[in-house]
Parts: C-alpha cells; structure tokens; sequence
C-alpha cells in the first residue's frame, strides 16, 4: 500500500502513481538528480554542505535521532579509502517506511547516498536490505541500473572528475543486523554479531575502512534538504526536530499505512489520518516508535505530539516512527508475550545478559499469560531487565527490556490479574474478534 | 519431503555460479567473502535447501573456510539447513501483524494444512514456519511465499486463493 494522508508532503511527493512513479525518467520529471547536478557542477565545498545539512537538524530516521550532519562532520578527511552505508534492514516490528520508500521513489536514496558520498569522501557505498522484501531489493538493483546507464554512477558522474559507485546487498532474516555494526559485520560476510564501540563506524567501519551509515530515509532527505535548504527544512518541523518525518501506523486504526506529517503534529492528528480507531473501539495503548520503544497508555499519548522530544519527556522513545496502535480489546499480556518471543529469538547470542536475559523474560511472561504466574514474577522481570540494560555490546537487550519494564509499569494491575485468576482480563471471545480476520460467514 | 535432494551434486551448476560471479564484483576483489549471503541464497534456490556439502561448495568457490560459511548459513533464519516443500510459507505472528490477525492466519492455514509450524505436508508440497518481523506491518496478515514472494492483506478468501494458486 502507498502513502495514505499527508501534511506538507516532501519525501512522498513520488508516491503518487505507487509502483508506476519509481523509474528514472519519473524521478527526474519530477526534479530528481538535480540536486546532484548542483552540487557537482558548483563544485560545492564539502564543508558548506555538511554545515548545510547540519543547518536542517535532521535527525537520524532509523530510530537513534543522532544528527545526521555531525555524524558525516566525523569522517577523517584524509583517510584514502571511505565507504557510505544505507541502513535498509528494517525489521523493527511495526517499521515499513523504507520499504515504500523503496519501492516507489528508490532514486532518493541514490541520489542522497551519492551526495553523501561526496560529503564525505567516499568512492563507494551499499545499501543493505531487509531480506524479506527481496522484491523490493530486485526493484533497487533495477534502478541502480537505471542509474549507471544516465551517469549518476560510476566513474567521473556527469564530467565532475567525482566518481562513486553504489551496490545492493541482502540480508536473509536477521533483526540484529540493523544493528549498524552488525550490519558491517554482515555485508563483510558473516554473522551479524555487533562490533565493540568505540571504534564508531566513522573511524573503524565496513573493511574497517571510516564508514558513514544512515537510515533509508535519512538519505531520501537529503536532495529536499539541498532543493529548499537546511533553514527551510527545519522550519517544516518544530526546533531540534527539523522536517518532516514518515510514520508507519500499524494496529487497530481503520487505515494502517505509511503518513507524512511534520516532526511535533499531534498524535491525536495522525490518528485521525490514520481512520481513527477500527470499530470505534477505546484507544487504550500505543508503542510509539517500534517495539523497542516503551509502551505509553492511550491518555498519556493523546497529549504528545510526534517528534523526538515529546515523546522523550512522555518516557518512551520516537525511535524508527512506528507507531502500534492498540485498542481495549488487547490482553496486554499476550501483547508483551509476542514482543519477548521476538527479542529472545532474535538475540545474537553474543553477550551472556542478553542470551540469557532474553529468554528469561520471555518464558516468564509465558507462563503468566497462560496461568502459571507466581506472585514474584513481576519483581523477577524487573530484576532480570535490570541485569539487562547497559550490559551488553549493543541495544538489543535494552531492547527486550523497555517493553517488559514499561508494560508491567502502565498495565500492572493486568498483570497481577492474570497470575491471580490464571486467565486474560480480556474476555479471550473480545480479544479473537478485535483482529479482524474472523468476519461473519468466516471460519 | 523433498529427499532426493541429497542425492545431487553438491556442485552448483553455471548458471548459478554466474550469477555468484555478478555478486562478487559488488566488493572489493580482497573481499569475496562478502558475496557468500547471496551465494548461499542462489544456491538454496537452485537445489531446494541447503546440505552442507553444498554450503561446502559455496565456501570453495569464494576462497573461505567451509565453517564460515556454515556459520552465516546457520545464523540467519531464511536459509533451509534441512529439505523443506516445493512452496515454503512464512507467517508473520509478530505483534503489529497479530493485531491484525496474524495469528488466526497461521491457525488458519494449519488448518487448511493439517500441519503445525516448522513441519511440511505429507504430500511434500507445503512446509509451515513462522516469521519474524517483515516489514510489512500495514499490509497485515503479512505472508511469505518461498522467502522473495511477499504476500498481503491474508485474510481467509486471500489465503484459500494462495493455497490453491500453489499447483
């Protein structure tokens, strides 16, 4: 599905004819490359452009928030051999953005990563793609094709003496591989273990060469930054949280799908462009940035807005921008049931807290959810995040913990009624048809 | 289940290796080593799964030790390390997809299958997993067909269809 609503629409401007808008000769009808072609043909200093996209506060899009222009500010100059890396691995549950990026306006990205290349002075760049949506990946090589054959790509790119190449590269089903040195680790050819920090990226990166990475739709960004400049870019937003963001809607709203709106408008809005809540039914839960972000109850998100820092100061994180809607015929149990299976198998074995930890936290909350919880179970959870969190090579622990910590904190009362009575607050007949996918006639 | 798989040639045919050939080009010439995620992929499709003679194989080819390749082959979850049916079908149960029915399509289509995850038809024809995490959350229930065909909106109507799309 394609975009669904939008305010001041900038990285969806392309989406308009869904899969017949993405090839080169759309993207340039609609000013595509010409951001590039300035840039080249100014013969832009890499300073001025980095300070221009500092100007815009772009916020790293695949969850951290980092600046975007510090980061590339953080490659050595001198260094011969530099790579730029697109982060495509997304696979945080409730996190589609950069697959309809992709897949209707693909030569952002190229057109942002080669940017970013000159930036920062590298020759070459991957992109790394969720291996789940190969169809997706298939689609990037084609225009990368498309690419090379027009001279964006390749050697000497449009007479400038500035050469950059750019290749696509799968994953085959490893969350942790969005982890950003996981994912080094990976297009190296192994397994997607997260690296030791420091060394960052930008000094010890892919082939332990400085490396820049960013999220899919931070590069997308870049040509808008450039075409309207980094002061007008921020002001679409709100201070510190420049432009505009994607956010995926996912869950009990009548129209899940992927909103442009600019960073600090009301979640009450985006739930509205979103269809409101499916059925009518009460609002009573949201995770507000990926599964990763701590859960926030439906009063207290009502009140935020959408962007880095207002959901911040409500305690949970706007991470990738997923926003998982749940409605009151959710068991928040069973909820924090599947979340805990995910991290526990999707852990890379690297680090003992998070191994262990994982499955500790989810068999725990298994056996509550199907009543055999112990009165000390809640207190035994939130020992075991504590032995999780800043304890392991990378964030996949801390990870595991926020949902647990921040379901039992906002629901504990659910909780302490399912090891009491052994069974769901929710009415198990409720929760089945709240899914949807039993309709009258149906099963 | 598909067995007489074991029975071919490790050795992966030209057509395979030319296009491991187009990955190796995407990195540095020191550094083969990277293409072995695609190099396994091409080989899992052309002989169904992958047996550890083939895996072997792939190893050979891109000049890396036979157990670091095993070591990708076995760390990331789309890679068949045992012979799966002619259509592997992926559901997503992951929290975003199970608001969204997620769950009630793999009930559903053990049903349909009479078989439960991780496990594949008697027929040979279908093996049932369950997925992790797609990326396709706002399309749920979310189906993978063979790992590269992704499947949308997976309600009963949608499922019935695909099940008998697969001859």
């Amino acid at each position: 599905m394609a975009l669904i609503d939008t305010i001041n629409p900038l990285l969806t401007t392309g989406w308009a004819k869904g899969d017949a808008g993405w090839s080169l000769k759309d993207y340039e009808a609609r000013g595509g490359y010409k951001q590039l072609r300035r840039v080249l043909e100014s013969k832009m200093s890499q300073d001025d452009l980095i300070a221009e996209v500092k100007k815009s506060v772009l916020r790293g899009r695949g969850g951290a928030g980092f600046p975007t222009g510090l980061k590339w500010s953080f490659m050595p100059k001198a260094a011969p051999v530099k790579y730029v890396v697109c982060n495509t691995d997304e696979g945080e549950p409730g996190t589609f953005k950069d697959r309809d990026l992709m897949r209707f306006d693909p030569h952002s990205v190229i057109e942002g990563m080669i940017i970013a290349g000159y930036a920062v002075g590298a020759k070459a760049g991957y992109n790394y793609i969720h291996g789940e949506i190969f169809e997706t990946y298939q689609r990037f090589e084609e225009a990368l094709d498309q690419a090379r054959a027009a001279g964006y790509l390749g050697d000497n790119i449009l007479g400038s003496g500035f050469s950059f190449d750019l290749f696509a590269h799968h994953g085959w089903g490893a969350y942790i591989c969005g982890e950003e040195t996981g994912l080094l680790e990976s297009i190296e050819g192994k397994k997607g273990q997260p690296r030791f920090k420091p060394p960052f990226p930008a000094n010890f990166g892919l082939y332990g060469k400085p490396t820049t990475i960013n999220n899919t739709e931070t590069f997308a960004a870049i040509p808008f930054i450039l075409g309207m400049g980094g002061e007008a870019y921020l002001n679409l937003g709100k201070p510190n949280n420049g432009g505009t963001k994607l956010f995926s809607v996912s869950g009990h709203v009548n129209r899940p799908g992927n909103f442009e709106v600019p960073m600090g408008t009301p979640f009450a809005k985006l739930l509205e462009m979103a269809g409101g809540m499916r059925g009518g039914r009460k609002l009573k839960a949201v995770i507000p940035g990926g599964s990763s972000a701590p859960v926030l109850p439906g009063d207290v998100i009502m009140d935020c807005t959408m962007d880095y820092d207002s959901i911040a100061k409500a305690g949970s994180m706007l991470g990738s921008g997923a926003v998982i809607v749940m409605d009151e015929t959710v068991c928040m149990v069973k909820a924090l049931e599947r979340l805990s299976y995910f991290y526990y198998e999707e852990s890379c074995g690297q680090c003992t807290p998070c191994r262990e930890g994982s499955g500790w936290l989810y068999r725990v909350v298994h056996r509550i959810e199907h009543g055999e919880g112990r009165p000390e179970d809640l207190d035994l959870l939130n020992r075991v995040t504590d032995n999780m969190m800043g304890k392991t090579i990378c964030a996949l622990a801390d990870a595991a913990a926020f949902p647990v910590r921040s379901f039992i904190k906002h629901f504990q009362g659910e909780f302490e009624y399912h090891i009491e009575n052994k069974k769901c607050l929710v009415d198990p007949e409720v929760q089945r048809m709240g899914s949807g996918f039993f309709k009258a006639g149906n099963v | 289940m598909n067995t007489q798989n074991t029975m071919l040639s490790p050795e992966l045919s030209p057509e395979s290796l030319k296009k491991i050939d187009r990955e190796v080009a995407k990195y540095p010439a020191d550094q083969k080593q990277s293409a072995v995620m695609a190099a396994l992929v091409i080989a899992q499709d052309e002989k169904g799964w992958l047996p550890k003679e083939t895996i072997a194989a792939v190893a050979t080819y891109l000049g890396m030790a036979p157990m670091a390749a095993y070591e990708v082959a076995s760390f990331y979850n789309m890679y068949d390390l045992h012979p799966v049916g002619k259509y592997k079908i992926t559901v997503c149960t992951n929290l975003p997809c199970a608001l969204s029915g997620g769950v009630h399509a793999a009930d559903y289509v053990k049903h349909k299958l009479g078989v439960d995850f991780n496990e594949t038809t008697a027929d040979g024809k279908f093996t049932l997993k369950e997925g992790e995490c797609m990326g396709a959350c706002g399309d749920a229930p979310v189906m993978l067909v063979n790992n590269k065909r992704m499947c949308s909106f997976m309600l009963p109507e949608q499922i019935d269809a695909l099940l008998a799309e697969c001859k």
